[in-house]
């Protein structure tokens, strides 16, 4: 593997940061060179926040250029489309098929974006665009908040870890006692991304 | 043992980088990118760190332990520099005994700041040696060899990070074990060096120019600043994250990467230009290398196509450079257009947040509902004007809620509402600061209030914590930086202290009483205080069961999305509350301002839904 740019996007509180902390993680299990940085402004919560991950065998910027992204984790729709320029042709795009409306559109102020004018934004460079239900997935799995590392199980077949290297990455950032039901929804994840792709015929 | 390595964002690297260089004191007041620097250290059980009340107080704790002989790190943000200038001033006059780091968290891009000024002057400014550090592995290296320096010249040295810097995570090889240096003296009595009267100053005025002198030839031979031979073509000089991003965009280029940004290697300078058929310099935000490069004589561009105004990143060098000539026939990248306007997700207070029942009772007030439309606002007086401060409360200033006129720095509400109030009379001036902010920096403004008559309402938004930064302790918490019991400062005794009479303390929840305390409270001719209290909603142990709206009361009237919280969401016209965002009962705000009573718990109204 060359170089390896993942984008982490979503909102303040949904857990963009325990996301790329478990694949920078993972990176530095894998031997890899890493640079890692996280844009959070002044988001507490609800705010939109995006994480670079960079991994290769020297990686100087922790800033992805724009146009170079390989792989795409969304955990909101929205912040998907806000950052959809940066794929690179041929990028991976897992999208959590989730909505979180800003204040603006409950306010009526602004329109959110229909689900056809997000797909089409995230494939004017890609066509390996998958929605994933996360959340209610994770939920049915027994704890919602999982639903990033479930994620994490979606974009695990395009990264060059193994799996017990994935698996000890969550070990480390995630609470001891829930760490069995992080690997448990990462396992999950993995297989639903399979399942999808097997049905495409794109595997 | 191979040496294990980490991952490590800037700001810990830092942190370990100065616990291994034998640091003994750390001292810091929390504050965006810098504040991890503190928290980090501070978990290490053998050296003493606090967070000190304010920057200014957090330099002098750091400079008297390295007048002890102790080596001392005291960090903050870029604007903390400023309420921290006099002592550092100061500092670089008597010099230390151990060695003093200062380190400034710049905010290039302003993510979290009110300007994004450039530190890198403070170094000219205070003639004192500043270190730029690019990633995690060099803050790490240069703290060390910061301490170092700092003893050998006997001066502080700056250390300049970033938000893109100390909020980074890259591989750190660090030292096994922390070194202590052998302990020098404790404070000896050294009046012509430590007391600045003026006989004496003029005196060390001499000794900080020699010392200078000595810096600057030191610079040319320091041993971090590096040159990278690649094509002569062309030269690039620059430093910090500029590197980084320059680094990919000219693969085979030559650098000079300063580490040491002030005072400037000038031999090592000229020769590198002299080699090179084209000289750049790209840095963030001011000239400050290009100016001095160019009083060296020497050509070099760099404002004229690098930016002054931002963040840097690898596009905006990338495009810059080409537009100059200086990629020549490098392919283009592709690009796609960025997305259409997209609704923009502004930070927001969370729900169940202290301050929003205060600034809703502010915005919806006799007063300011008149003059709600922004442009409304811009023509007319003001009937009520809201001076504002630094905290999460500053995003009260965004609509619906709109109850902020001003924020300027760290304690100015108070001082710019005394300013208003004497030469508004026509108009009511209500200042709102934060606890921590309070006690920062409003106490003396407060003082020049009761002194001089402000005729002034002061809010102080009373949450137990700097909750903006992460919820770090301070004066009124009781709680230490290494989570040590101590006393706790009492706000209304303090206010009391001062001879204010009219010091109401409020619950932050409860709407009635806050309306009719803003109403005597306004109505009075003398000053007065209202507290506000209540807790950081993010600290709440666990929520308790969420409202709901009752759809057959609600008439859609809109009035608790004036709260602007992120809990109350409306779809195809219907008013809803996200479940997984209330914390009920905690707060219940929108249920006490809803005149049809739509608001309840969920298991009042039966709409059990998740």
């Amino acid at each position: 593997m060359k170089k390896l740019d993942l984008l982490i996007t979503g909102v303040g509180g949904q857990g963009v940061i325990l996301a790329s902390n478990i694949i920078s993680e993972a990176a530095l299990a894998a031997g890899y060179d890493i640079k890692k940085t996280d844009t959070l402004g002044m988001a507490q919560r609800g705010g939109s926040v995006l994480s670079h991950v960079r991994i290769g065998r020297q990686v100087y910027s922790p800033l992805i250029k724009e146009g170079d992204v390989d792989i795409m984790l969304a955990l909101e729709k929205l912040e998907a489309a806000r950052w959809s320029h940066y794929l690179r042709a041929g990028a991976i795009a897992i999208v959590n098929n989730h909505t979180l409306p800003p204040p603006s559109v409950s306010l009526g102020n602004e329109q959110y974006p229909t689900d056809t004018a997000i797909t089409e934004l995230l494939k004017r460079r890609s066509g390996y665009v998958y929605f994933i239900n996360a959340t209610s997935r994770a939920r049915e799995l027994g704890n919602a908040r999982t639903f990033n590392v479930f994620l994490l199980g979606c974009i695990s077949p395009f990264t060059p870890f193994r799996i017990s290297v994935w698996k000890g990455a969550i070990a480390r950032c995630v609470p001891a006692k829930v760490e069995k039901l992080n690997h448990a929804a990462f396992d999950e994840g993995r297989k639903e991304i399979r399942g999808i792709r097997l049905r495409q015929g794109s595997m | 043992m191979a040496q294990m390595i980490r991952l490590l964002s800037g700001n810990e690297a830092l942190a370990l980088g100065a616990y291994h260089a034998g640091v003994e004191v750390a001292t810091a007041y929390p504050g965006t990118p810098s504040t991890e620097i503190l928290e980090a250290i501070a978990r290490f059980g053998d050296i003493y760190a606090e967070w000190s009340t304010n920057e200014k107080v957090a330099m002098e704790v750091a400079l008297g332990a390295a007048y002890a002989g102790a080596r001392s790190l005291v960090s903050m943000k870029h604007v903390g520099l400023n309420v921290a200038s006099d002592p550092f001033m100061a500092a670089s006059m008597t010099g230390v005994s151990a060695g003093m780091v200062v380190i400034s968290a710049d905010d290039p891009g302003i993510h979290s700041s009110q300007n994004e000024q450039d530190n890198r002057h403070y170094a000219r400014l205070a003639k004192v040696p500043m270190l730029e550090p690019s990633d995690s592995q060099e803050a790490y290296d240069f703290i060390a060899n910061a301490f170092d320096t700092s003893e050998r010249f006997d001066t502080p040295v700056l250390v300049r990070s970033t938000t893109r810097i100390s909020h980074s995570k890259s591989l750190v090889k660090p030292k096994e074990k922390r070194t202590l240096p052998s302990r020098k003296s404790p404070f000896r009595c050294q009046v012509e060096k430590y007391v600045m009267v003026p006989a004496y100053a003029r005196l060390r005025h001499k000794s900080v120019e020699e010392r200078l002198v000595e810096l600057a030839s030191y610079a040319d031979n320091f041993p971090l600043n590096k040159v990278t031979w690649g094509s002569r073509r062309l030269g690039v000089v620059t430093s910090g994250a500029a590197y980084q991003y320059a680094r990919e965009v000219f693969p085979t280029a030559s650098f000079l990467k300063l580490a040491m940004v002030y005072p400037l290697p000038e031999n090592l300078i000229r020769h590198f230009a002299a080699q090179v058929k084209r000289l750049v310099v790209i840095e963030e935000l001011d000239p400050f290398l290009e100016e001095s490069i160019r009083a060296l004589g020497i050509k070099i561009i760099g404002k004229e196509f690098i930016p002054r105004i931002g963040e840097l990143n690898p596009e905006i060098i990338e495009e810059k450079s080409r537009s100059i000539g200086l990629l020549g026939n490098t392919p283009l990248r592709q690009r796609v257009e960025l997305p259409p306007q997209l609704p923009k997700r502004h930070p927001r207070l969370c729900p169940g947040c202290p301050h929003t029942g205060i600034l809703f009772v502010l915005s919806s007030i006799g007063q300011r509902t008149k003059t709600a439309k922004s442009e409304v606002r811009a023509t007319e007086e003001l009937g009520l004007i809201i001076t504002g401060d630094i905290g999460c409360y500053t995003l009260g200033a965004y609509p619906p809620l709109s109850a902020m006129d001003t924020c300027a720095c760290m304690g100015a509400s108070i001082g710019q509402a005394i300013g208003i109030a004497k030469t508004s009379p026509a108009s009511k001036v209500v200042a709102v600061i934060g606890d921590s902010t309070f006690l920062h920096s409003g106490v003396t403004p407060l003082l020049d209030a009761v002194y001089n008559q402000g005729e002034i309402t002061v809010i102080i938004l009373d949450n137990r914590t700097t909750a903006m930064t992460g919820h770090q302790d301070h004066p009124g918490t009781g709680v230490s930086a290494q989570g040590k019991e101590t006393k706790a400062i009492q706000i209304e005794d303090l206010v009391r202290g001062m001879g204010i009479s009219e010091v109401r303390v409020i619950d932050a929840f409860e709407i009635k009483k806050l309306r009719s305390a803003l109403k005597d409270s306004l109505s009075s001719p003398d000053l007065s205080v209202i507290i506000v209290r209540g807790a950081c909603s993010v600290r709440l142990p666990r929520h308790s069961e969420p409202m709901g709206i009752d759809t057959k009361k609600c008439n859609q009237c809109g009035v608790c999305l004036m709260l602007g919280c992120p809990a109350l969401q409306s779809k195809g016209g219907q008013v809803y509350i996200d479940a997984t965002l209330c914390v009920g009962d905690a707060c219940a705000i929108c249920r006490q301002i809803c005149a049809r009573q739509a608001i309840a718990l969920q298991s009042e109204i039966g709409a059990i839904k998740s």
